[in-house]
């Protein structure tokens, strides 16, 4: 199902960028580091497409782009709908004869905005019919490209500014949609949870959905310093903490099978080393208010809740 | 608007792109740059990866990494996420 | 000069004849949802797909605004892509109507013109169509079943011209032609393919300066739909109007070809005048309904009545040189218009008419006829007052009411 495409820091560091420098992404954004690490993954002729969201804006103000592949992009809900044209095209314009690649691989890219909410009818109809293309998500919890408003990616607590944190309500009131679950469901062929930090296993599983025959999804965890009100130089420890306190556990599912990647399957071997919540909650502003006597007891509520998805997840996987 | 922009006939149909962002310089967004510690520094070449803006440039030539402060932003990252504490961020 | 093509007459339906005219158009995608009374197009379309009969990627998609995306990412990475729909599917695609025309994509869409919700209606009006109005795509309202198939069959051809790479919409009246069967002169498979030819690409400047072809093509890493602010978003908006007014040539162009394999021709493409040479009194319309108006204005013709009728077949681009020439000397001209323009000044047609001739000399009286709305049938003895109206404008240089509601009960 998968080559055994193996590869060293060095290797990576010298294949030339496909996402380029010059985009306009603001300083210590990890989606830029995400999309640069994906676009490493790529094993040949590829086209991807955008929804519209902080990293199409960043990488294609005219007359300039960020993109030394291919790209289109054409609205926000359709990223996936994006993707089912031209692979539909490709299949055709090969079979009769009127293009001369052997195969074109398709990428398709969307925030969490584009892809929990506004793209998901999209989303689940593509991979319903089967096309043949990698879905990245790149989720920064929330729609930080119109100002950092709650999303369906958001998690309980943050505070949006269509969910602040007021004197009685303390941010979002609600959970973040198990997107990749919803994904798994749709029972194709490759499911996958990443985060930048794990670099190495990032690239593999890009690298895997682009293989895999049919549709596959990426829900890559993204952190935003201007929305998250955190330090730009900690994006990535943030990317890191999310899987240490598997608030973002890393997985698998090929054809329905889950399976935790190492580093979360590290947890769950050696569950002493799991970080409590707050040690990744405390670095970022959007959760100030529950250091807070008033909101305190739910940084609780957020352990109780990881607690709960990380069990449920462990289930999945066989490894309770 | 420049007179270097184009007029309605010059440019291409549908704002086809033209033009490669390298030659869109994002250097002087900074306020602190990575000075590295050449003696402490490994080239393990994670902030080489970690770097959003490609700005850190791996020369197997040299055998070594080079900083493009055309397109360093600042952010830290490099600083952060190093091992053995070979970057550090000064203000400019 | 070409001699017309022996051709089969068949027995279709609106929806049907749209299907074949696609059939042999050779698309490489179609991509579409189903939606009354368009759904007789991708119901055969997909008969051809399952028998093998043609070589076309069939998307069928979770929703229209999906439909016109696939098309669009299909046509832009070189494909020939088609979708249909009608009424509220169109409406749900408002938002990527225009991407489309911004994208330069030449898709080609059938409409079964229908009535907007609410309340709900499947029946025929051009409410559907004339909200998309300003979304950049060229706007083609046949007449019969024989002009649904010979204008999807040249929608291909003026889309994908280089000069004009727009977007086309073909709309037929809803059940009263989509559903409605008729004798349709069917031209061989391979007549059609000669005549529309292989999709055409432009070429355009990459990133690297160099001429490429304007698609997705691995060869060239072309961006496509970017942001294009204060600087540049203007000027790309010229361009397309620009190809509209291009359009304005090659509808003509591809009308006059077409005849010559056919022997059969709409006017100019643009307008089709019917008894206007010394006409005093005349209407203009849309659709179907200009079957009903010849029929009427050939008995006012056998009374001695110099009435007359031009059909608007394009209403995008608006052929303004046009309706100037054949409605100048005319003293009084009724615009029948199938959709309203609510809190405006009259119908869409009449707005657009009504200004159109406001800088001649000694223009005529212009007046609205909104009529049929939601498949209200609209009968001969009604197009009859409508002339008699016409009549007693003239007549007292007096214009008593200048929007009137045809059919309505008052």
């Amino acid at each position: 199902m998968f080559s055994e495409w193996k590869f060293t820091a060095k290797e990576i560091a010298e294949k030339p960028d496909l996402f380029l420098s010059g985009h306009r992404a603001c300083a210590g954004c990890a989606p830029a580091t995400v999309l640069r690490l994906i676009m490493k993954a790529v094993r040949g002729p590829t086209i991807v497409t955008n929804a519209t969201g902080c990293m199409e804006v960043v990488s294609s103000i005219y007359p300039y782009t960020s993109w030394a592949v291919p790209w289109i992009h054409t609205a926000f809900e359709n990223a996936a709908a994006n993707a089912s044209g031209i692979e539909s095209a490709l299949k055709i314009l090969k079979k009769k004869g009127k293009i001369k690649h052997e195969h074109v691989d398709v990428i398709a890219l969307a925030g969490d905005g584009g892809t929990y909410d506004i793209g998901i009818q999209a989303l689940s109809g593509a991979v319903e019919r089967g096309h043949d293309f990698l879905y990245v998500l790149y989720d920064n919890e929330a729609y930080m490209n119109t100002g950092i408003q709650r999303s369906g990616g958001t998690p309980f607590g943050a505070s949006t500014t269509t969910s602040p944190a007021g004197t009685v309500i303390p941010g979002k009131l609600q959970n973040k949609k198990p997107i990749a679950d919803i994904m798994v469901a749709h029972e194709i062929p490759y499911v996958a949870t990443a985060s930048p930090f794990y670099w190495r296993d990032l690239i593999t599983k890009a690298r895997k959905g682009i293989e895999v025959d049919g549709p596959a999804f990426l829900h890559v965890f993204a952190p935003c310093p201007r929305g998250w009100r955190s330090d730009p130089a900690k994006s990535i420890e943030l990317s890191r903490l999310a899987v240490e306190t598997c608030i973002f556990p890393l997985w698998e599912a090929i054809n329905g099978e889950y399976q935790l990647s190492t580093p979360s399957k590290v947890l769950a071997l050696a569950p002493q080393k799991k970080k409590p919540v707050r040690e990744y909650l405390k670095l970022q502003g959007r959760f100030r208010h529950l250091f807070t006597p008033k909101f305190e007891k739910l940084t609780e509520e957020i352990q109780r809740i990881t607690d709960e998805r990380w069990q449920r997840l462990l289930r999945k996987c066989g490894m309770t | 608007m420049t007179s270097q922009e184009k007029n309605w006939k010059e440019i291409s149909p549908a704002g086809v792109c033209w033009k490669s962002s390298i030659q869109f310089l994002t250097g002087d967004w900074k306020t602190y740059t990575p000075v590295r510690d050449l003696e402490k520094c490994t080239r393990c070449l994670l902030c080489v990866l970690f770097c959003p803006d490609g700005a850190i440039h791996w020369k197997p030539e040299k055998g070594d990494i080079e900083f493009d402060l055309n397109f360093c932003k600042g952010c830290g990252i490099c600083a952060n996420e190093c091992p053995v504490n070979a970057i550090e961020m000064r203000l400019e | 000069m070409q001699s017309v093509i022996k051709q089969e007459i068949l027995a279709l339906n609106g929806d049907e004849a749209v299907a074949l005219a696609v059939k042999q158009s050779d698309v490489d995608v179609v991509a579409a949802y189903p939606i009354t009374p368009q759904t007789i197009m991708v119901e055969r379309f997909s008969e051809y797909v399952a028998n093998g009969e043609v070589e076309t990627e069939f998307v069928c998609t979770e929703s229209e605004h999906s439909a016109l995306t696939a098309c669009l990412t299909a046509s832009v990475t070189g494909a020939r892509a088609f979708t249909a729909s009608a009424s509220a599917g169109l409406a749900l695609m408002h938002e990527i109507l225009f991407v489309t025309s911004g994208c330069r994509a030449p898709v080609v869409m059938a409409i079964a013109n229908r009535a907007l919700s609410a309340p709900l209606n499947i029946h025929c009006d051009h409410s559907d169509t004339m909200a998309q109005r300003d979304s950049g795509w060229i706007q083609i309202y046949v007449e019969n079943a024989q002009e649904a198939y010979d204008s999807v069959i040249q929608a291909f051809k003026i889309a994908e011209n280089p000069k004009v790479l727009l977007p086309v919409i073909v709309g037929l009246d809803g059940f009263t032609l989509s559903h409605t069967l008729e004798n349709v002169k069917v031209l061989p498979d391979n007549i059609v393919r000669k005549f529309i030819g292989t999709r055409q690409l432009p070429f355009v400047m990459t990133h690297e300066g160099k001429r490429a072809l304007f698609k997705l093509d691995p060869e060239n890493s072309m961006s496509m739909g970017p942001i294009a602010l204060q600087n540049y978003y203007f000027e790309f908006k010229r361009q397309q109007e620009e190809a509209m007014k291009n359009a304005l040539e090659v509808i003509p162009q591809v009308n006059e070809e077409y005849a010559q394999i056919s022997g059969r021709h709409y006017g100019d493409g643009l307008l089709e005048p019917y008894h206007l040479e010394d006409a005093e009194i005349a209407t203009v319309c849309l659709g179907s309904t200009a079957g009903t108006v010849k029929t009427v204005v050939d008995e006012l013709r056998s009374e001695g009545v110099k009435a007359g009728l031009l059909r608007l077949r394009t209403f995008r681009p608006l052929p303004v040189e046009g309706i100037i020439r054949y409605l100048q000397k005319v003293k009084a001209v009724g615009i029948m218009d199938r959709s309203m323009s609510f809190g405006g000044h009259g119908g869409p047609a009449f707005h657009e008419i009504r200004h159109t001739l406001y800088d001649i000399q000694n223009r005529p009286y212009i007046v609205n006829y909104i009529y049929g709305l939601g498949g209200r049938d609209t009968s001969p003895s009604q197009i009859h007052r409508i002339y008699e109206n016409l009549q007693k404008i003239v007549r007292t240089d007096h214009v008593e009411h200048l929007i009137n509601y045809v059919g309505l009960r008052e």
